[in-house]
């Protein structure tokens, strides 16, 4: 992604709204100049972060993680077994290395030495093996469950950890870098999850959830060159114009979730805009049990009749990319360059249409903000397209209340969205596997499930490579989910906040790590 | 937002000198009886509030686990939580403990007990709505009367369009307009968040612009009523007789007028505080003030109802004690009530 970087020095914001391909291009875009990103991190000065995200039901039980508040909280507070770096590859935290059996069921992570809690605390093989534990079994009311269910069993030996896994897994060393599976002390093979003590960078003073939480740098930290910043201040600020207003006030530093609509307000002196394309990716769901998305004829005709960079530029403002119909995104290791974009095609959607035996198709499309900011009008403008390919879609506004319990998955088509998964395998297998518990066109395949197995314990990286490039084809062509776009994550930082010249794509806020690798030029 | 209007009621005669102190007394049992009711109506509201959470779609479980909800870990949830309780099962649980002072513990917020989470929004709630009262009250009766007094005039209306642009604009437009105007040119913060431990000085720095915005919406109501019943009483025959005795217009409205148009003014100041206490969530978010409508807020988005249940009685109370006390201020006011016969 580097080489992309160095390309997007001159890309000024014009080119860059009129043309999200420019933003494909760059991977990251620094409209304020490239200026402060290269210099040497330097220690100190609280940061003061107001994000999208964040309420009064916020905790610390890792568990209930759900939203971009707590999940950069707790990676500032909390380290992980590994750490996805910003180039995408998986680089050792609390594991100093890691060695799969030959058939990828067993892995054994070798637990760092001296590393300790903020409490003192010597970080442990059993502190390792009772944070996974903790979201496994019968009780779990984990939101994680559902990605450690593959473990069987967990075994301590000296300092080393061993996980056998039901079936061989190549990725699962990414697993372990999930947002929810920090390492925290534990005592007769428990965690206690009300704790906030942690091996992180920051230690946790104040924590009053929905108003704002209090850090300090910790300073036994075993990181030398992470975690510049003497202290923290993590707010929500829910309102996207109430944020800009503190940025542009001064009061805070950093914003995310910036509202591109209103983006070119902050591009005044002193306020830098970051945006990253990352892998969060919004669709629209086909039930591929239901006619007419049944036929796979239909379900090409609606791919179609999407103009997907109409799209990007309307709905995201430019702020993203045009999407392939298929999940992955291209900062993902896998991602198949070489397959063709799908593009807007009136007449071979009305070619699909013939072959389907129809003249003309009327469908309903059910849509709510809920399901990305956006949403509806995005339908709107996919009904609009479609009718020139003689495709009529009646959108339907659903309540965005209980929108995930009582329309997606429930309705035959419907809006929603993937935050997106560091790994291929992670993504299919959570939204495309047969019988997964959150496959949302609840589509089957068997060519792709048989690939999807055979790629997930296949440790040689080229074969790896041919086959979910194989299933990135399948899905495109023969999946039952629109992809038209994946959104860029867009933040804007006061010009004294410095950023490495990379910055992770795998969530927002530099892969939620911002605290750590970000610092006051 | 609540609006009521009342019709001010008809012109009394001034206050005699009644023997005797039974007036007092039959306040006081006013009071009780008010008191009495006023619990009745808390735990009606708690019922309809139950009730109404009941209807909507989806539960805790469902809502916390949004997208990533599998049926199991939604079970999973309901079972630790007790939400797997039939309905009635779980509302007699909740009273009885508010019977006996526990308002329970929070179902998101990883058990905390609900009175620690409303503390200190409580606190900041009414330090809000006494700030925007201190503000919108003196300046709303002050505008009346001098709008009675020289009614129809450019003064008059002047007041009475500015005061009504004023609430017409919803108030989000009005928060962020002060913000461009008075923020944005750094005279005063644009989050109102206050640190803990501040003086206050700071405190009133800080929350100057929700609370201005918050005047802005509810003078006009409190100002347009007061003038009214004043205006009202200028047309009765004992104001007249106190103008022919030669009283300057503004000795009349202020010593004849006024005491017989406090009860109306009592009562739509009592719904406009009722008001700032209870309905200024917009405001809140605008302004990043954490206060109760926000908590409400989330907490309803998240089916926390332990928390929607006691936030509510809050807001219930407000409007029971506020109406109360504008019932008892009326009652003293006019004799006739006082003294009934």
């Amino acid at each position: 992604m580097l080489h992309r970087l160095n390309r997007a020095g001159g890309v000024t914001r014009r080119t860059l709204l009129q043309g999200a391909s420019a933003v494909a291009a760059s991977g990251l875009i620094l409209p304020a100049g490239m200026r402060a990103a290269a210099a040497e991190p330097r220690r100190g000065g609280i940061l003061r972060v107001a994000m999208g995200h964040g309420n009064t039901g916020d905790s610390l039980d890792p568990a209930t993680w759900d939203n971009a508040y707590v999940q950069v909280l707790s990676s500032a507070i909390h380290n992980y077994l590994t750490e996805i770096d910003t180039d995408g590859s998986l680089i050792p935290e609390i594991a100093e290395s890691w060695e799969p059996s030959s058939d990828a069921t067993e892995w054994t992570f070798v637990i760092r030495d001296g590393v300790t809690f903020h409490s003192g605390k010597t970080v442990t093989a059993e502190d390792v093996a009772a944070s996974i534990d903790y979201h496994r079994g019968e009780d779990s009311t984990s939101a994680a469950k559902p990605i450690v269910e593959a473990i069987t069993d967990i075994r301590v030996d000296g300092n080393t950890v061993i996980f056998t896994l039901e079936a061989g897994n190549a990725d699962f060393p990414f697993i372990m870098s999930d947002y929810h599976l920090p390492i925290m002390p534990s005592s007769d093979g428990r965690i206690d999850p009300t704790s906030a003590d942690g091996c992180g960078g920051y230690v946790l003073d104040h924590f009053e959830p929905g108003v704002e939480a209090r850090l300090t740098r910790n300073p036994d930290y075993w990181k030398t060159h992470r975690a510049h910043f003497d202290g923290l201040v993590l707010m929500p600020i829910i309102d996207a114009a109430a944020r800009q207003n503190a940025l542009i006030t001064g009061e805070v530093d950093v914003i995310d979730r910036v509202d591109t609509s209103t983006v070119h307000l902050l591009e005044r002196a002193g306020i830098r805009i970051i945006s990253v394309p990352g892998t969060q990716h919004y669709t629209f769901v086909m039930d591929s049990r239901a006619d007419p998305f049944t036929d796979n004829n239909v379900r090409l005709a609606l791919k179609y009749a999407v103009d997907r960079q109409d799209m990007v530029d309307k709905i995201l403002s430019g702020f993203g990319v045009p999407g392939n119909d298929h999940p992955i995104g291209r900062s993902n290791r896998f991602h198949a360059d070489e397959l063709e974009q799908r593009e807007f095609d009136p007449e071979r959607a009305r070619h699909h249409l013939r072959e389907a035996g129809l003249d003309e198709l009327r469908v309903s499309l059910s849509a709510s903000d809920a399901a990305f900011g956006g949403a509806v009008d995005a339908a709107v403008l996919f009904a609009e397209t479609a009718a020139q390919a003689g495709i009529t879609i009646d959108v339907v506004r659903e309540p965005s209340d209980g929108y995930w319990s009582n329309v997606w998955m429930v309705k035959p088509f419907v809006a929603s969205y993937w935050g997106g998964r560091p790994t291929e395998d992670w993504m299919f297998s959570t939204g495309y596997a047969a019988g997964a518990p959150w496959n949302d066109g609840f589509w089957e395949h068997e060519r792709f499930n048989e690939l999807l197995v055979a790629a997930r314990s296949e440790l040689d990286e080229e074969r790896r490579r041919e086959m979910y490039e194989e299933m990135q084809r399948i899905v495109r062509d023969e999946g039952s989910t629109v992809i038209p776009m994946f959104a860029n994550y867009v933040m804007a930082v006061s010009d004294a906040v410095a950023t490495p010249d990379e910055i992770g794509a795998n969530w927002t806020m530099d892969g939620f790590r911002a605290p750590e690798r970000w610092w006051f030029a | 937002m609540v609006r009521v209007v009342d019709t001010p009621p008809a012109p009394t005669p001034a206050p005699g000198t009644p023997k005797g102190r039974p007036g007092i007394a039959h306040v006081w049992i006013m009071v009780g009886q008010r008191l009495a009711l006023g619990l009745l109506t808390l735990f009606v509201v708690s019922l309809l509030i139950f009730g109404a959470t009941e209807l909507l779609p989806g539960d805790f479980a469902e809502a916390v686990l949004g997208q990533a909800a599998t049926p199991e870990t939604v079970a999973a949830i309901r079972r630790e939580l007790g939400l797997d309780q039939p309905a009635p099962v779980r509302y007699f649980d909740w009273l009885g403990g508010v019977l006996q002072g526990d308002f329970g513990r929070s179902l998101a917020s990883g058990n905390r007990p609900v009175a620690d989470m409303i503390g200190n929004r409580l606190g900041n709630t009414l330090f809000l709505a006494g700030y925007a009262a201190a503000m919108a009250v003196p300046l709303a009766l002050i505008l009346g009367i001098l709008a009675a007094l020289w009614r129809n005039s450019v003064f008059d209306r002047a007041s009475n369009s500015a005061a009504l642009g004023a609430i017409s604009f919803p108030e989000f437009f009005v928060a962020y307009i002060l913000i461009f105007l008075l923020a944005q040119s750094g005279y005063f913060p644009s989050m109102a968040r206050v640190p803990a431990g501040a003086d206050l000085g700071e405190r009133l720095y800080r929350a100057f612009l929700p609370a201005l915005t918050l005047t802005l919406v509810v003078t006009a109501h409190m100002m347009r009523m007061t003038r009214a019943a004043i205006i009202n009483l200028l047309a009765s025959p004992y104001i007249e007789m106190a103008r022919l005795k030669g009283m300057s217009p503004m000795r009349v409205i202020l010593r004849h007028a006024l005491p017989n148009a406090i009860a109306p003014i009592a009562n739509v100041v009592a719904i406009n505080m009722a008001y700032l206490i209870t309905g200024v969530v917009v405001v809140e978010v605008v302004f990043v003030y954490p206060g109760l409508g926000q908590l409400m807020v989330d907490s309803v988005a998240r089916r926390d109802i332990p928390v929607v249940q006691a936030v509510a009685l809050i807001f219930a109370a407000a409007y029971v004690l506020l109406n109360l006390a504008a019932d008892v201020i009326s009652t003293l006011s006019n004799p006739r009530l006082l003294y009934p016969r």
